[in-house]
Order: C-alpha cells, then sequence, then structure tokens
C-alpha cells in the first residue's frame, strides 16, 4: 500500500524532495555561493528528468481522486523536461539574483500543482492543483524586484486569475449541482446537451481559455510576458499552457463528450479569432518578449485547431505540438533571456546587425523562429501540418483555409525579425556575449529536438501510442 | 533494376557538401568551396547519367512499357491507423529526365561561378547554399509521395530564400527574397489544402496508390471525392486546383509570378539554377507527376491549366518586349516558356498517340533548360564585363566576348524555335498537340512564339550590336575559362539536345511515341519566328535613336527613297507604338500595379485591420475583465439564444 503511494505519485514526491532540499539549504547556516548552487540545482532537476522515464506505475489513488496512466508519465516528463531547461537558461539571470532559491521553490510549487491538476480525477483535486500552479506564478513575475513594470505584471496576472478562477468556480459549482458528483467518471455520462449544460461548458471553457491565451481572454498576457523576467514568460508560455493544455483535453474528450457539437463549434470560432488577433498584434510589436507572446496566443489558436480532430490523432499531434512548442520556443527565450540579462535590450530594433556580433545566438534565434513559423526542415513545420491534418479529419476546410492563411502572414512577421537580425544594419549592434554552458547546453538541446524532432519518426508515434481512452 | 543506393547518392552528396561548407567552410575551405562544391556536383551529375542509362537502356522497361519502380520505400511515420507516411524514391522517365537535368545544370553553374562570384567574401557560404539548394531539388523529384514532395518543395523555398537575398547588403536583394519566398509560400498554402483534400479521400499519400485510387471508374474512393463537392465544384477538382496553385505560384504562372522578376536580384548563376531550369519548372514537374488523375477523372481541372498556362505564355512574352533589364527580359522570357510547358499538358490526353502533350512538355522542359541557363549565364558574363544589367549601357559586344556572344546566338535560335536547334523540335510538338486539341490555345501558341523570337533578338541585338562597343570596358577579359567552359558545353546541348529521342523514353502511359510532326506544319511557326527575327534585325541591329532619325528623314524627305521610309515608319509604328505602347506598357503597368498591388493592397489590410484594434489592448485590468466577461456573455448568446 505504502510502496504503491510512494510510486504511483512518484513524480509528485520528487518535486516535493527538491523543494525541501532546497529550504533546508535555505534555513541552514552554510552559504552557498550562486554558481555552485545553481550547478546543484540543475544537477537535481536533471535528476529529477531522468527519473521520470524510469518506473512508473500506473494506478489511483484517494478512491479515484488522482490517476495516473503512462500518458500522464509522458506529459509529466514533458513538462520536467521544459523545467530543465528554463532553469538552465534562467541562470545568466539567476547568477546575480539574490533571492534565487525562493524563486525555484516557487516554481517548483507550480509544477507540483500542474501535476496534481494533470493527475486530477475529481474537480476538487484539480481545482487545487490549478490554484497551486497559479499563485506562485504571480509572485514569480514579480521577480525583477526592482523593476516596476514587474510588479506591474504580477498585479494583473493575479487580478486577472482571480477573476477568472470565479467564473470557473461558478462552472464547476453548477456542474456539480446538475450532476452530483465531484468525479469525472460520473460527471460524463451525466451531462447531456442542454441549455444549463452549455452555460456550464461556457464557463469552464472561458476559465480555460484563459490560462492558454485564447482570444478574448488573452489582454493580460502580452502585459504580464512583457513585464515578467524572461525565464518567468518562458515558464507561462510552455509550460503552464501546456500543462492546463493536456488537462483541457482530458475535460474535453472525456467529461464533456456528449457535447462534442457544441464544443467543436466553440473551439472553431475562438480559435479562429485567437489565430487573426494574434496575428495582428504580433505584427506591430516592437518588443520581443511582446512579440513572442502574441506568437504564442497564434500558436494556441492552431493547437485548437488540431484539438478539435477526433481524439486520438487530436491529442497525439497537439502532444507532438507542444513538445517541438517547447524546443523552439525555449529556443528563442533562451536566447532572448541571455542578451536581457546581460545588456538590457529587448527590441526588435537592438536586434539588427545581431548576426555581425553574435553568430551562434543568431542561428539559434532564427531556426527557432523559423520553427514557430512551421518552415520546413524545422519540427515547427511537422507539428503545425499534424494539427492541420487532425483537424481536417472533420472536414471543415474553412477552418483550414484560415489557419493556413494566416500562416502566410505569421511567415511575414517572423521573417521581420530574422531579416533584423542577419540583414539589417546597425552602428551599434549588440557586442559580442559570452554565453555561460549552463544556457549554452539549453539552446544545444533546444536546437537539436527543433531541427531533430520533425525527423524521428518515433517521437510522433510514441506519444501516438499513448493516447488511448 | 534497384540500386537504391547509389540513387540515394545523388541528393545524399550535395547534402553532404552543404553540411561541410555550412559548418566548416568559412574556416577551412574559404578558398577550396567552390572546387569541392564543383567535385560533388560532378560526381551526382556522373549518378545520374549512369540512372538514367540503366533505366532508359537496361531495365526500366518491361512490356515495352516504362515502369514506375519503386527503389525504396521506408515508412517514416504512422500518422493514424489508416494513413502512413512514408518516405521513398520513386524512379519514372520523368525523374530519371529531370535528375539529369537538375544536376547537369547546377554542375555547370557551380562551374561557372567559379570565375563569377570569386573575391566574394563568403564564397563558401554560397556554394553551401547551392548544395542544399540542388539537395532540396532533387529530392523533390524523387520524392515517391506527396507529403515528400511538399517537404522538399518548401526546402526549395527556403534555399532559394537563401541564394536570392545572399546579397543582403543589397535592400532591393531583401525585399526580392523576402516576396518571393511569401507569395511562394502563398502559393503552397493551396498546395497543402489540396494536399490534405486528396489525403483525407484517398487514404494515402503514396503517389502510385493515389493515383491507382484516384483514377479507376468505379473506385469507392473516386466516387466519394467526385460526390464531394463544395461551391459547386467537385471535391476533386479543388483539390487538383488548389495543388495546380502550388505549381503555379513555383512556376511563376499568371497571377502568381509577382515574384519572378524581383527573383533577379540575386546572384546571376543562382538565376540560371533556379530560375531557368530547375526551381521554375517544379510546377510543371508536379502536374506532370500528378497527370493521371488530371487527364482521366478530372478534364475540367485540366481545362485551368491550360488557360492559366497559355495567357502566362502570351502575357509573359509581351510583357518581355517592354523590359530594358537583361535578366527581366530572360524571367519573363522563362514565364512564357513555361507556359509553354503548362498548356502543353493541359491540352495533352493520357494515352497513345493523344499523350504528345504531355511529352512535349517533358520535352520543352529539357531542351529549356539547357538554352535558357545558357542564355542567364551568358547575362552573367555579360553583366561581369559591364557592371550593368541595362541594355543602355551595352551594345557592339561581339567583339570583346565573341564566345559568349557565339553561345548566347544559339540560344537565342533555340529559344526562337529555329531549326535545327533544339527549342524548334520541343516547340514543335507542343503546337502540334495544342493544334490537334484547341485551336485557339494553338493560335496564342503560334503568336506567341513570333513574339519570343523578337524580344529574344531584340535583347539579343541591343547586348551584342546596336552600337560601338564602350571602349573601357575592353581593359576586361571575356571572364575566366571556367565561365566560358559552361558557355560552351551548353551551347552544344542547346544545339542538339533537340535530337534527343525523347519521345522513346517519356510519355505520359510509359508507352513510346511515334508521331512525326509533318514537315508542313512547321513551316508556319518557322516563318513567324523568322518574322520576329527580321523584325527585330530591322529595328535594333544599330542603334536607331527614334526622334534623331526621323528628324534626319523628314530633313531629306525628298532626297530619300519614299517607299523605305515608310517601311521603316511602319515597322516604328507597328512595334514601338503598338506592341510596346498600346499593349505591353499596359501589360507591364497591370503586372506591376495590379497583381503585383493585390499583395501589397493585402500587406496593407493586415497593417490597418492590426492598427484598428490596437486599443484593445489598453493595459487596464479592469477593461480586461471587461472583455472577458464579454467574451463569455458572447458565447452565451451565440450557443444559448442563436444555436439551432
Amino acid at each position: 500500500m505504502l510502496n504503491e503511494y510512494l510510486q504511483v505519485l512518484k513524480s509528485e514526491w520528487l518535486i516535493l524532495a527538491i523543494i525541501f532540499i532546497l529550504l533546508f539549504i535555505k534555513v541552514g547556516s552554510k552559504e552557498w555561493k550562486n554558481e555552485s548552487l545553481l550547478y546543484f540545482i540543475n544537477f537535481l532537476l536533471l535528476i529529477n528528468l531522468i527519473a521520470g522515464f524510469i518506473n512508473n506505475l500506473p494506478g489511483s489513488l484517494f478512491n479515484g481522486m488522482y490517476l495516473s496512466n503512462d500518458l500522464i508519465f509522458l506529459q509529466k516528463n514533458i513538462l520536467n523536461l521544459g523545467v530543465y531547461l528554463i532553469s538552465l537558461i534562467a541562470y545568466p539571470w539567476l547568477k546575480e539574483h539574490k533571492h534565487l532559491l525562493e524563486f525555484y521553490i516557487l516554481m517548483l510549487s507550480t509544477l507540483l500543482g500542474m501535476f496534481f491538476m494533470i493527475s486530477s480525477g475529481n474537480l476538487l483535486i484539480f481545482y487545487l492543483g490549478l490554484e497551486l500552479s497559479t499563485i506562485p506564478l504571480a509572485a514569480l513575475a514579480n521577480f525583477d524586484l526592482e523593476k516596476r513594470k514587474s510588479s506591474e505584471a504580477a498585479m494583473k496576472l493575479i487580478i486577472s486569475s482571480a477573476f477568472s478562477s470565479a467564473i470557473l468556480l461558478f462552472g464547476i459549482s453548477l456542474l456539480y449541482g446538475v450532476t452530483g458528483s465531484l468525479f469525472f467518471y460520473e460527471i460524463a455520462p451525466a451531462i447531456h446537451s442542454n441549455t444549463l449544460n452549455t452555460l456550464i461548458f461556457i464557463l469552464i471553457l472561458a476559465g480555460f481559455s484563459f490560462k492558454i491565451s485564447v482570444v478574448p481572454f488573452h489582454l493580460w498576457t502580452a502585459d504580464v510576458y512583457e513585464g515578467a523576467p524572461v525565464p518567468v514568460t518562458a515558464y507561462l508560455s510552455v509550460i503552464s499552457k501546456s500543462a492546463i493544455l493536456f488537462i483541457f483535453m482530458t475535460v474535453l474528450y472525456s467529461v464533456f463528450r456528449n457535447m462534442e457539437t457544441q464544443w467543436y463549434f466553440m473551439i472553431f470560432l475562438l480559435s479562429v479569432f485567437t489565430i487573426l488577433i494574434g496575428n495582428l498584434f504580433a505584427i506591430r510589436q516592437n518588443n520581443l518578449k511582446r512579440f513572442l507572446a502574441f506568437s504564442s496566443i497564434a500558436q494556441v489558436g492552431f493547437i485548437l485547431l488540431g484539438l478539435s480532430g477526433s481524439s486520438k490523432i487530436g491529442m497525439a499531434s497537439v502532444i507532438y505540438f507542444l513538445v517541438i512548442y517547447l524546443f523552439s520556443n525555449l529556443a528563442a527565450f533562451g536566447v532572448v533571456g541571455l542578451v536581457s540579462a546581460t545588456t538590457g535590450k529587448e527590441s526588435i530594433e537592438d536586434f539588427k546587425g545581431f548576426y555581425k556580433t553574435n553568430p551562434f545566438l543568431s542561428w539559434v534565434l532564427a531556426i527557432a523562429l523559423f520553427s514557430l513559423a512551421g518552415v520546413p526542415p524545422t519540427a515547427g513545420f511537422f507539428g503545425k501540418f499534424f494539427l492541420i491534418m487532425a483537424g481536417a479529419e472533420r472536414g471543415n476546410y474553412v477552418w483550414i483555409i484560415f489557419a493556413a492563411l494566416n500562416m502566410i502572414i505569421s511567415f511575414y512577421y517572423y521573417l521581420r525579425i530574422v531579416k533584423a537580425i542577419f540583414m539589417d544594419q546597425n552602428n551599434s549592434p549588440i557586442p559580442a556575449i559570452k554565453t555561460p554552458p549552463l544556457p549554452k547546453l539549453a539552446m544545444v538541446i533546444c536546437l537539436i529536438g527543433t531541427i531533430s524532432v520533425g525527423f524521428l519518426s518515433w517521437v510522433y508515434e510514441y506519444i501516438f501510442s499513448f493516447c488511448n481512452f | 533494376m534497384s540500386h537504391p543506393i547509389y540513387i540515394a547518392l545523388i541528393p545524399l552528396i550535395p547534402l553532404a557538401c552543404f553540411f561541410i561548407l555550412g559548418l566548416f567552410g568559412r574556416k577551412y575551405f574559404s578558398g577550396s568551396a567552390g572546387v569541392i562544391g564543383t567535385l560533388s556536383l560532378l560526381a551526382s551529375t556522373l549518378l545520374s547519367l549512369i540512372t538514367a542509362y540503366e533505366y532508359f537502356f537496361v531495365s526500366g522497361k518491361s512490356n515495352g512499357v516504362f515502369q514506375k519502380i519503386s527503389v525504396f520505400k521506408y515508412t517514416w511515420l504512422q500518422f493514424s491507423p489508416s494513413l502512413s507516411i512514408d518516405m521513398g524514391i520513386l524512379i519514372d522517365p520523368i525523374t530519371v529526365m529531370m535528375l539529369v537535368v537538375v544536376t547537369f545544370v547546377s554542375l555547370m553553374v557551380h562551374l561557372f561561378s567559379l570565375g563569377y562570384m570569386k573575391g566574394e567574401p563568403r564564397f563558401a557560404t554560397y556554394y553551401g547554399f547551392l548544395s542544399l539548394f540542388t539537395f532540396s531539388m532533387l529530392g523533390l523529384v524523387l520524392s515517391s509521395n506527396i507529403f515528400q514532395i511538399y517537404l522538399f518543395w518548401e526546402l526549395v523555398g527556403v534555399s532559394s530564400f537563401l541564394l536570392i537575398g545572399f546579397y543582403f547588403e543589397k535592400p532591393s536583394a531583401v525585399a526580392a527574397s523576402k516576396k518571393a519566398f511569401i507569395v511562394t509560400r502563398f502559393a503552397d498554402l493551396g498546395f497543402l489544402i489540396g494536399i490534405l483534400v486528396l489525403s483525407f479521400y484517398s487514404h494515402t499519400l503514396d503517389f502510385g496508390i493515389l493515383i491507382e485510387r484516384l483514377t479507376n471508374t468505379g473506385s469507392p474512393y473516386l466516387i466519394a471525392i467526385n460526390s464531394a463537392s463544395f461551391l459547386g465544384v467537385s471535391a476533386l477538382t479543388w483539390a487538383l486546383l488548389l495543388v495546380f496553385m502550388g505549381g503555379a505560384g513555383k512556376s511563376a504562372m499568371f497571377p502568381l509570378h509577382i515574384w519572378l522578376p524581383d527573383a533577379m536580384e540575386g546572384p546571376t548563376p543562382v538565376s540560371a539554377l533556379i530560375h531557368a531550369a530547375t526551381m521554375v519548372v517544379a510546377g510543371v514537374f508536379l502536374v506532370a507527376r500528378l497527370f493521371p488523375v488530371f487527364a482521366l477523372s478530372d478534364p475540367e481541372a485540366l481545362q485551368v491549366v491550360t488557360y492559366t498556362g497559355a495567357f502566362s505564355a502570351f502575357f509573359a512574352a509581351i510583357i518581355a518586349c517592354t523590359q530594358t533589364d537583361i535578366k527581366r527580359v530572360l524571367a519573363y522570357s522563362t514565364m512564357s516558356q513555361i507556359g509553354y510547358m503548362m498548356f502543353a499538358l493541359g491540352v495533352s490526353k493520357y494515352s497513345g498517340e493523344d499523350g504528345l502533350g504531355y511529352m512535349g512538355s517533358m520535352f520543352h522542359l529539357f531542351t529549356h533548360a539547357f538554352f535558357k541557363s545558357l542564355l542567364f549565364l551568358g547575362a552573367g558574363s555579360v553583366i561581369h564585363m559591364v557592371h550593368s544589367n541595362e541594355m543602355k549601357d551595352m551594345g557592339g559586344l561581339r567583339k570583346l566576348m565573341p564566345i559568349t556572344h557565339i553561345c548566347f546566338l544559339i540560344a537565342c535560335l533555340a529559344i526562337a524555335g529555329i531549326p535545327p536547334f533544339s527549342g524548334f523540335f520541343s516547340k514543335e510538338e507542343i503546337l502540334m498537340a495544342a493544334f490537334e486539341s484547341n485551336r485557339l490555345v494553338y493560335g496564342i501558341a503560334l503568336f506567341t512564339s513570333g513574339l519570343t523570337a523578337f524580344y529574344m533578338f531584340r535583347l539579343y541585338y541591343s547586348i551584342f550590336w546596336s552600337k560601338p562597343a564602350d571602349t573601357h570596358h575592353a581593359h576586361h577579359g571575356e571572364g575566366t575559362w571556367t565561365m566560358k567552359i559552361p558557355l560552351m558545353i551548353l551551347a552544344v546541348l542547346a544545339l542538339f539536345a533537340g535530337f534527343t529521342p525523347i519521345a522513346n523514353w517519356i510519355s505520359a502511359d510509359g508507352a513510346p511515341i511515334h508521331s512525326k510532326v509533318p514537315i508542313t506544319f512547321s513551316i508556319l511557326p518557322v516563318a513567324l519566328a523568322l518574322g520576329g527575327i527580321l523584325f527585330a534585325t530591322r529595328l535594333f541591329i544599330t542603334a536607331n535613336e527614334l526622334p534623331g532619325r526621323i528628324a534626319t528623314q523628314l530633313g531629306g524627305i525628298y532626297k530619300s527613297a519614299l517607299h523605305k521610309f515608310y517601311i521603316d515608319e511602319l515597322y516604328l509604328f507597328v512595334t514601338k507604338k503598338i506592341l510596346f505602347n498600346l499593349i505591353g506598357r499596359p501589360a507591364a503597368w497591370f503586372d506591376k500595379n495590379i497583381v503585383d498591388g493585390f499583395m501589397n493592397l493585402l500587406a496593407k489590410i493586415t497593417g490597418y485591420l492590426s492598427d484598428m484594434i490596437k486599443g484593445y489592448q489598453s493595459g487596464k485590468v479592469q477593461d480586461y475583465a471587461l472583455y472577458f466577461f464579454g467574451g463569455v456573455a458572447g458565447l452565451v448568446i451565440a450557443f444559448i439564444y442563436l444555436w439551432k
């Protein structure tokens, strides 16, 4: 029995253990140097990442409130990988930071919340996990303590989150009122498409849409992404979004499966707006972080397209895309973070002539942007193509054409940055930056991922094999 | 048959070369990059020739019909239980022909660039990009399924983006490469959706199976795709038209051709490679690849191909008459010639002697590759000499560059369709095919071929005759031997490629075609071409400043022979007034402002919309909450009150 608790909850225990180790270091008397501490923490996270692949035991605990299966372990591994990469990227920024330990403790707490959330089989656990993964994020967004924008980002995040949580909770309580249960497996058969249930679904959908920045629930995104420190922005746009999408798929495909016609059209509508607005705003941005925020909004629109496909292919293509998105986005954030931490420059103007001084970083950023744009042979192309293929299963060609058309628009603005980096002249470009080993490692991993995941067909097949219901 | 290894090596050698030059070129091979690239391409070319020999003479045929041979196939990814994505190599007559054309022209360009790009600081990078492009193009022609071809299709787009934008210090080059990339991407969007529709209905991506499933009458897949319709047009027609849209974008068919003239900003040898022989014919290749589906199941889509091709051929020829930048003349002429290839496919039938158009199209692709790359390389030599693309800076160069002059003349005669130059043979087949199935298209083609001769010789005379050579060009040589040798080789091919017995090798159904174009049929087109040449000779062999000339003639009006004056006036009137001002200028204007303007308009609208909605991102949390609530309310209204 105890053994089962240990093994099924393995991922959560590991994170908890790291959090405690960090707490002991914090209260302990020994003074650590930032640098050695960072190496130590990254080492722990690496162990955590590797351990995630070993000895996974599927099971259900607490009378089905907590579930774990191969798919969920896979999702947790993806999140672990992302956290490890972000931690590597954060190195130049944290090296000088006074509250390095708190940063990690808060970040890992949110990760723990996400783990509970995607393992949940019950609305309570789900909500608990969701809040645990949100509230510390607001503190993280404020981590550039002396910057006013950072505090503003935190305030905006926490207020908007509270608003969305209230709506979500309203939906959940109605759901409980209608079905008389908090367990997913009991709710699912009790749901039929009627007016009240549609309202419930809309409320819950709004809550999710907020978290993954779907238009018109996205407005916090740009301000928070811009204000928050780069690693936190990366965390928000990759990890937090992926985690919510994982549970969102479960909710759509299993809990609300009886309302498929309704949610299909809602998602269609939201996706169209999301892609369009994301693209239109991305065109006019001058701050790279803000730019990446809007580009990631547009990406979510494409994810929704894949999500709408029939469950198995839809799920596989979304998870596959998220892996690729993780690599490409983190590569981009890695470069932006490094430049921001060493020179404080974040605007696209500043990146003019970047190639002359920093060829390696330029290539990393360019390949990442090409992948985000979906240009072959980068993995991003395969990811987008599969999303569109999954969406095409439904035969909704209006949506497909719209999405494909917007891919072209997005090329335009991704190319604009590539052009600035490689082709534009600049008399005072960003000076040559020495890349420390840890971020360099992260960039190389991301680069390899961005280039190879598309060609390694087993990645997709591996994911596909777990997508069972 | 089947030596998968050496066929696979044909694209892999340039790929390896790209990696070597891309990663280490700058440090270790900055001087020797050209030699490395050229030698590796030489290896690929030899392998292609071996493959061609093997296929056409040894093992390609069974029962008198050339087979589609799947040399190698590997299930790369099982997308869903019913749909797998394969990677493979498919060999058939057109693939083999394309292999030879691509590797050979690429080899010539590699060789030529040794001299042309000498002293370029990013010499190794240039050769790396050339290798990448060659790899992508070879991958494209070898692809065994439609997903794979799309992948390489895009890769070709990326590498041509890199090559066109190679001179990135030039803003115009940057703009051109961006434009080429975005316009062709726009077309590829159609291709992508076409692929999705085809794979959705036929449950496969493999060319062989796809063609089989969509051509057998009574196949459930064919019935399904024909019975589904959208806006009154069947799904099959949509799919094929969308695929054709992709092809039209790459092959610069009207109205997706707008990127091609601008793409001339790239280095000239690159134009010879990309815009003459390889990338721009990818669209023709694509239609040819899916030709059975077009011809057997969907003649309507084929009609669209026909008229797009014919119109592009005519339209581009007219604009070519008005251009003064020699590379732009060549660009429009390429567009026009590809129009020929397209409508030849369009008027063709699938089997037997009626498949003449298909054969003619491929034949023209083959001969065009040689004489057009020769023209571009020749233009490259000229530009190398005078440092300008403008006709007004040239003239009288025949004495200074004798070899280039002769080679260029051969290419001009070939493109004009004068026997026995290669273009004559392929053009005759095309005209014959058009004559037999569609008289309107035949008429357009005939007139265009006269125009072709005219504008090509206008180009020729303006470069090599027209006025005495500028003396300060004389200190240059004609270019290095590495530049002259490719010209000579290509000139030989432009002369003799027409004697290749393509009809025995290439046809839609694989069986040889035994049609002979009767000599009497050739009289009219050749006469028209000669007429075009004479016109051009009359006008451009010596510099004739129109105002000056008329003034002197008016002055001596009684002394000068009256009839000569009128004839000259007539020439001038017909060509300069009618052809240039009345048709050519408006066509060029239309091209520049309307067709091109559409793309700009799209960009403007997007920008305007983006500007319009910026207010919603106000930065105030209370507004955000309001929109949030508005979103919920909107969904409620849409799905609770309006639903049903």
